[in-house]
């Protein structure tokens, strides 16, 4: 924008800037992001190198179109985060124009027609990850099973170049379906949830990221300390995740104790899929979440009760993107209804008065 | 004591160590002073002395005026050089009636300077009376005359004084400075005022960055078992009235009401030291101490100067500036205002002059709001900043009222920690004068539709005289046109 000739107080700033917010986050990704990186080859790596440099040459064009400053913008880190946390929630050995699409649509669609940074009202990497997932099905739901880097059997680099970027698709790719897509589609044969995940050891690797899943999402660990790296900043506060993933676990308890054959456990829910990345570093976003304290605690109880409510009784296996969507879309009216009590004001913004008060006592 | 927990706030750098080291002294008497007739809210006083006089140090300048006002004195003996326009204290730099007095250089005191022995023996009445006639005012910063403050007691039921000690303001330590070397002036100015407000109770509370404060008030205050000192924890705001008052009482004053509607009267630690002044010497306020600090001054200072005193002279006597200081400020970083020049006077609500270097301000390029809610989070008064400016910015100011426009009180909390660098206050600061002329000229379209109307109802009238007389005069004529005929008939026939 323009210096501004600030003629008011304060003189005093505290060092925070957009872009050290951003990079924070992006720093509390790495870890997860370089294991997910990791344990899925060099296919992921290079679909998420196409995803993030997508994203940003999109903005780049986008301020182009709008005349705004480059340099400004392009540093301020956001447009890299958006596409970074999309390439996240991608099936790994997706190919490579799934990346260039899902960005496009991110940063123009998502983004930019809103008017740019801070505009917009629905988080732009998950607005692209449902538009992809209903415009390529197929693509969208082949995933691969993890094959770390340099691990027999995994593909080198040649065969990752024919995966990403060849014709042929992924067609000798060792496919198999994510446990939350496992569990619905055995349930849906008349399997219980014991059989269909045969034994415990799911959670395990849940937790330590050797399931089948998306690029960024498999290691719940990683994703969690993060998380709290992020809320130990300040970056984010509290309320959301917890709300989400309390709402989400108290849920699946609930229906778990009731039925516990058709219903799977609270902690298969917390770990598995997108629910701790949704939480910590989606649900989270700072533009399209509420910003009082209480707007965020009902968002993030939305979130979790319709990740699960989408989980368990709709037709995808996976509901984080869409019940993100759909909260973000309360966002304003939460903001209008649930705002911060006034200094001096009772909540219905009438001036406090003692009178009352002093009568009963 | 158990203290009451405030909503928000931050803690910015207090780069108090600057200046906190160095004793109080006496800035030598400049060669002329500028006294402005304005240092206070309310009307401004009138002048009652004439260019050429010669007035004695302590002598009254000007008279308050109204209610609402404060009289000025003469902060040394000297001659009246002339009552006229000078630049203001103030961020516009415009033009406010002001003395200027040359110094005769013997600082000789006026003979009705005169104390009172034991002033305890005074009415409360007496005691508000003697602190409007010494011209004392806030002198946090706020310059309310004090004596309308000590005079609540008529309306209000008042149950304790809370002496403002808090100092949250970055950089400056004239407070600090003043609670350790006159602790017992200070306790006394308190005294007094408890005596005037007739309460009980007595607060003196001191955020914790201060502990040398905290000690030597402690230790004045030990005779006085109705004097508690109180240690606050370090957070900006903190030493605004009504959060200090949350944080003591843990009520909180009624939206545009004041901390006497909940029995709690606030003054600060200055004006208790002024109190003390005026009472036991007779001295009114002439003079204050003033903080010369910042990055850019060579000898950040406490300093006791005589009100009237243009600020380049403070900044000669601290060795000048290192460099070009980037901003001049008139009181802290975070709420104080900016200076046109330092050719402006020291005034009664001075308490700081800062002088920041390039790398203090960090001038940042403004960026759109990301709706981080840093700023909700950092409002003490529970608002929310971000779509306030939104409101601003869209031109609809009546509707950011409704959000809470004049609650703010103008802390600055959310500016300082946006990380977009929006100049959140500027927004509100920018409405909040917008809607006062707004209403201002609101008023004057009532008046003028009011003495319009008036002046056609005037009109009207008078055409109507002037018609009635008309017909009436024509009635006559026709009359006498007719005796006349009737006449001429007679004579005829």
């Amino acid at each position: 924008m323009h210096e501004a000739p600030l003629l008011g107080g304060p003189y005093a700033h505290e060092k925070v800037s957009i872009s050290r917010t951003m990079l924070w986050v992006m720093l509390a990704l790495l870890p997860a992001t370089a294991f997910g990186l990791f344990q899925f080859g060099w296919p992921a790596i290079f679909l998420f190198l196409v995803t993030v440099i997508s994203a940003v040459v999109a903005e780049s064009l986008s301020l182009w179109i709008m005349k705004k400053p480059q340099k400004l913008f392009l540093l301020d880190g956001s447009a890299l985060l958006t596409g970074w946390l999309l390439a996240m929630t991608l099936p790994p050995w997706a190919p490579w124009w799934i990346g260039v699409v899902g960005a496009l649509l991110a940063i123009v669609i998502g983004k930019q027609v809103f008017g740019g940074i801070g505009q917009n009202l629905f988080n732009p990497a998950m607005v692209a990850r449902v538009a992809l997932l209903i415009s390529f099905p197929l693509e969208m739901t082949l995933f691969s099973s993890p094959q770390p880097l340099f691990s027999v059997g995994a593909p080198d680099l040649l065969e990752s170049l024919e995966i990403t970027f060849g014709s042929a698709g992924q067609i000798d790719a060792v496919t198999s379906a994510t446990p939350l897509g496992h569990v619905k589609t055995e349930l849906s044969r008349g399997l219980t949830v014991d059989e269909a995940l045969g034994g415990t050891d799911t959670l395990w690797q849940l937790g330590l990221g050797t399931a089948t899943g998306s690029l960024g999402e498999i290691s719940a660990v990683l994703l969690l300390a993060g998380g709290l790296l992020l809320i130990y900043l300040r970056i984010i506060t509290w309320h959301i995740p917890i709300a989400m993933l309390g709402t989400l676990a108290l849920l699946a308890g609930m229906f778990h104790l009731i039925d516990p054959a058709s219903y799977s456990s609270p902690l298969f829910h917390l770990l598995s899929g997108a629910a701790i990345l949704g939480a910590f570093f989606i649900a989270t976003d700072l533009v399209t979440s509420p910003v009082s304290i209480r707007g965020q605690l009902l968002f993030g109880a939305g979130c979790g009760a319709l990740v699960y409510i989408i989980r368990t009784f709709a037709g995808y296996p996976e509901g984080v993107a869409f019940a993100i969507l759909l909260m973000n879309a309360c966002t304003p009216l939460i903001d209008h209804y649930l705002k911060p009590r006034v200094y001096g004001r009772d909540r219905s913004g009438e001036p406090l008065n003692y009178a009352d008060e002093d009568g009963e006592a | 004591m158990r203290l009451f927990r405030i909503r928000g706030g931050v803690h910015p750098d207090d780069q108090k160590t600057l200046s906190a080291g160095q004793a109080i002294e006496n800035l030598p008497m400049p060669p002329l002073l500028h006294i402005p007739l304005q240092q206070h809210i309310g009307a401004p006083a009138e002048p009652l002395v004439k260019r050429g006089q010669l007035v004695r140090k302590g002598q009254l300048l000007a008279r308050s005026q109204g209610m609402i006002s404060a009289p000025v004195h003469a902060p040394t003996s000297g001659r009246v050089m002339g009552i006229g326009g000078y630049p203001a204290h103030h961020a516009s730099g415009l033009l406010v009636r002001t003395i200027t007095l040359k110094p005769d250089g013997y600082d000789e005191w006026d003979d009705d300077c005169e104390g009172v022995p034991d002033p305890f023996t005074l009415a409360p009445e007496e005691i508000a009376r003697r602190v409007a006639q010494a011209g004392i005012v806030g002198m946090g910063g706020a310059t309310f005359p004090s004596a309308v403050k000590l005079n609540l007691r008529k309306r209000y039921a008042l149950h304790t004084l809370v002496i403002n000690g808090a100092e949250c303001e970055p950089y400056l330590t004239c407070d600090d400075r003043l609670m350790r070397e006159r602790a017992e002036d200070v306790r006394d100015g308190v005294l007094l005022m408890a005596r005037a407000l007739g309460v009980e109770k007595i607060l003196f509370a001191i955020e914790n960055n201060k502990p040398q404060a905290q000690q030597c008030m402690r230790n004045a205050a030990r005779s006085c078992p109705e004097l508690r000192v109180v240690g606050l924890p370090t957070r900006y705001p903190m030493g605004s009235e009504k959060h200090l008052v949350q944080t003591l009482v843990g009520k909180e004053t009624p939206a545009r009401g004041l901390t006497a509607d909940i029995g709690v009267v606030v003054h600060n630690v200055a004006t208790a030291a002024a109190v003390h002044d005026a009472l036991r010497h007779g001295r009114p306020l002439i003079s204050r101490v003033v903080t010369v600090t910042g990055g850019a001054i060579r000898q950040p200072r406490n300093l006791h100067v005589p009100i009237g005193t243009p600020l380049d002279h403070l900044a000669k006597y601290c060795g000048g500036f290192h460099d070009e200081p980037a901003k001049l400020i008139s009181g802290g970083p975070m709420m104080g205002q900016p200076l046109p020049s330092l050719r402006v006077p020291v005034i009664k609500g001075s308490n700081g002059l800062l002088a920041l270097s390039k790398d203090e301000v960090r001038s940042q390029v403004e960026m759109p709001c990301i709706r981080c809610a840093s700023c909700v989070n950092a409002c003490p008064c529970g608002l929310v900043p971000l779509n306030m400016a939104a409101h601003i910015r869209a031109g609809s100011l009546e509707s950011s009222v409704d959000l809470g426009l004049l609650d703010c009180i103008a802390c600055g909390s959310c500016a300082y920690v946006c990380p977009s660098h929006i100049p959140l206050v500027q927004y509100f600061n920018y409405a909040k004068g917008e809607l006062a002329a707004r209403q201002r000229a609101q008023h004057k379209q009532g008046e003028t539709k009011r003495l319009i109307e008036a002046r056609t109802e005037r009109m009207e009238a008078i055409k109507k005289a002037k018609r009635e007389a008309m017909a009436k005069r024509k009635k006559e004529m026709a009359a006498k046109k007719a005796a006349e005929a009737a006449k001429a008939e007679a004579a005829e026939a």
